[in-house]
């Protein structure tokens, strides 16, 4: 579980894992298989207010927030998107809302998923990183009242 | 259809692609492979030299200014819009009006002649396949004027059902309320070639006049508007191996002399006083406002590329490619042609069963490969076929057969990943 490595540390174990891969091939199916892998969201949570509706594809992104720490669960209909968000998710999940709010994602640059980063209308990493930051927000707003 | 027999010894692939520059690019360590031609079309070294010419020769105002460079600039603005009604065979210069692109035209109709013309209860007809340009801004007046807005609708084929009693084809949606039928005539999203013709002529019958949107057809097809009999017809310069920013709005002289002004400001006016204003004739009365000067000149040196080339050249090289391509796609298990209209231009979009479009387009760009993916700006076309998008390889003058092989290659190559 992530209560065992920091941000910082998960994002090194993905950029550690990339760095085995010479190919754009080898990346893209690391990311695919990640895709392939993410637990499926149930439908219940496949609603409009779960949605991150970009141009091309639907990423579904929910949030859960137990013994202040924030537990993300996510699923696309595309597969690449998918294996994205799950690493955003297995960078980010279970952690306090401060840490997911401070964190700064280089590990993004560093495997070369920049370009994905930039995808403005389309929903790119940045919308899943924006609303993943959204909900760490709210929760310590709430939390703090 | 063009026959696909006569191809000319003179359309030599290999030299017309030395005149885009950008085809020598390498996108992710590959030779580009661009696709993407629906979307916009790459420009020939001509075009890109005419903008840089123009700023940095005889950048001016036009119209107004007295001195040589406004002189100059005024003529080769005023020398595209005579290439341009040479391009369509408008009637008269005063027909060519210049917008921002389709979607501006399109938009300068409903707001100008839909707001006047347009009442209570009448109808305007559009069909499935229309670009969200052509769909928005009549909804938009439908709703002002509580009138309604009627969809041709198609076959699984893609093509417009023309006269069908039980699902209710154009013919059938023809009615005395009928004011408006605005269609496009290619639609970018299939590639179907509209019979056009037909549906001016039925409109016309019944007194309805009827905007073409050319933003597809312009590049491929020969464009007659005075055969056609089309009352509106709009395009975009940048479809057209042409500057982003400019396109064309064609109107009949006597239904542009008697709709109202667009927008206001210096340009378009005779005489302004606090009182009442009097507006300048066509095309200025369209015009407000310094327009976009650099790109419209840049235009004519576009058209006149595809002039010189000769679209029925175009259209042998581009269709021979399609056919090639779209026997070659068949082979691949589990890929559907979304849209196989008889008529159509040399544009694929395809499904691949299991797999998401994006995910298509993301492969193939790691391979230097470009295409469009997604629902192409037709949400209502994506949902007739009961799907949210597609992958579109859509090809120009410049694309060979090489490059379709590329594309076949790069697409077994993203099954191969994804499954």
């Amino acid at each position: 579980m992530n209560d065992y490595k920091t941000i910082k540390e998960q994002e090194e174990v993905i950029t550690d894992e990339f760095s085995l891969f010479d190919s754009w091939e080898e990346k893209y199916e690391y990311i695919i298989d990640l895709g392939k892998k993410l637990e499926p969201l149930d439908d219940k949570y496949k609603v409009g207010e779960n949605i991150i509706k970009g141009c091309q594809s639907t990423v579904w992104l929910t949030s859960e927030f137990k013994d202040g720490r924030v537990f993300f669960k996510a699923d696309s209909d595309a597969v690449i998107v998918k294996g994205l968000v799950s690493m955003l998710i297995k960078v980010l999940s279970g952690h306090e809302p401060d840490k997911i709010l401070e964190a700064k994602l280089d590990f993004i640059g560093e495997i070369g998923m920049m370009t994905h980063l930039a995808q403005t209308r389309s929903n790119g990493l940045l919308s899943m990183v924006k609303q993943i930051k959204n909900y760490a927000l709210a929760y310590k707003s709430a939390d703090a009242a | 259809m063009e026959t696909l027999t006569t191809i000319s010894p003179t359309f030599d692939v290999d030299s017309i692609r030395k005149s885009f520059p950008v085809l020598e690019r390498e996108v992710n360590n590959q030779l580009l492979v661009y696709l993407d031609n629906a979307a916009t079309s790459q420009k020939p070294q001509a075009v890109i030299d005419a903008l840089s010419y123009y700023y940095s020769n005889y950048n001016a105002n036009i119209h107004r200014g007295i001195h040589t460079l406004a002189e100059e600039a005024t003529a080769a603005y005023e020398a595209t819009r005579n290439t341009v009604k040479e391009f369509i065979n408008a009637t008269s210069s005063d027909e060519i009006i210049f917008t921002s692109g389709t979607t501006e035209g399109i938009n300068l109709v409903a707001y100008t002649w839909g707001r006047k013309n347009i009442q209570e209860g009448d109808e305007i007809i559009i069909s499935t396949m229309e670009h969200h340009s052509n769909i928005v801004p009549w909804q938009i007046l439908c709703e002002e004027k509580k009138a309604v807005l009627k969809v041709i609708p198609i076959n699984d084929d893609g093509e417009l059902l023309m006269d069908d009693p039980v699902a209710i084809g154009f013919k059938q949606l023809l009615s005395p309320r009928t004011k408006l039928v605005s269609i496009v005539h290619v639609s970018n999203a299939l590639g179907t070639v509209n019979p056009v013709k037909d549906i001016i002529e039925a409109a016309h019958e019944i007194g309805a006049l009827v905007l073409v949107d050319g933003a597809q057809s312009s590049v491929h097809l020969d464009i007659d508007v005075q055969e056609m009999d089309c009352d509106f017809f709009a395009f975009s310069g940048h479809k057209v191996y042409g500057p982003t920013g400019v396109g064309v709005l064609y109107g009949k002289k006597k239904i542009l002399e008697e709709m109202p002004v667009f927008m206001g400001g210096g340009e378009m006016i005779k005489e302004v006083t606090f009182a009442k204003t009097t507006y300048n004739s066509l095309p200025y009365k369209y015009e407000a406002g310094t327009p976009n000067i650099a790109d419209t000149i840049a235009l004519k040196v576009a058209l006149d590329f595809v002039t010189e080339l000769g679209k029925d050249m175009i259209r042998n090289h581009e269709n021979k490619l399609l056919k090639y391509a779209t026997e070659q796609m068949q082979t691949i298990p589990g890929l559907r042609i979304i849209g196989n209209a008889k008529n159509k231009v040399s544009l694929i979009s395809f499904i691949i069963d299991k797999i998401h479009p994006q995910d298509i387009g993301v492969l193939l760009d790691n391979q230097g490969i470009a295409v469009r993916t997604g629902h192409h700006c037709t949400e209502p076309l994506m949902n007739r076929f009961g799907i949210t998008g597609t992958a579109r390889a859509s090809f120009a003058l410049y694309n060979t057969k090489e490059e379709v092989d590329r594309l076949i290659k790069g697409l077994q190559k993203c099954i191969k990943m994804l499954s």
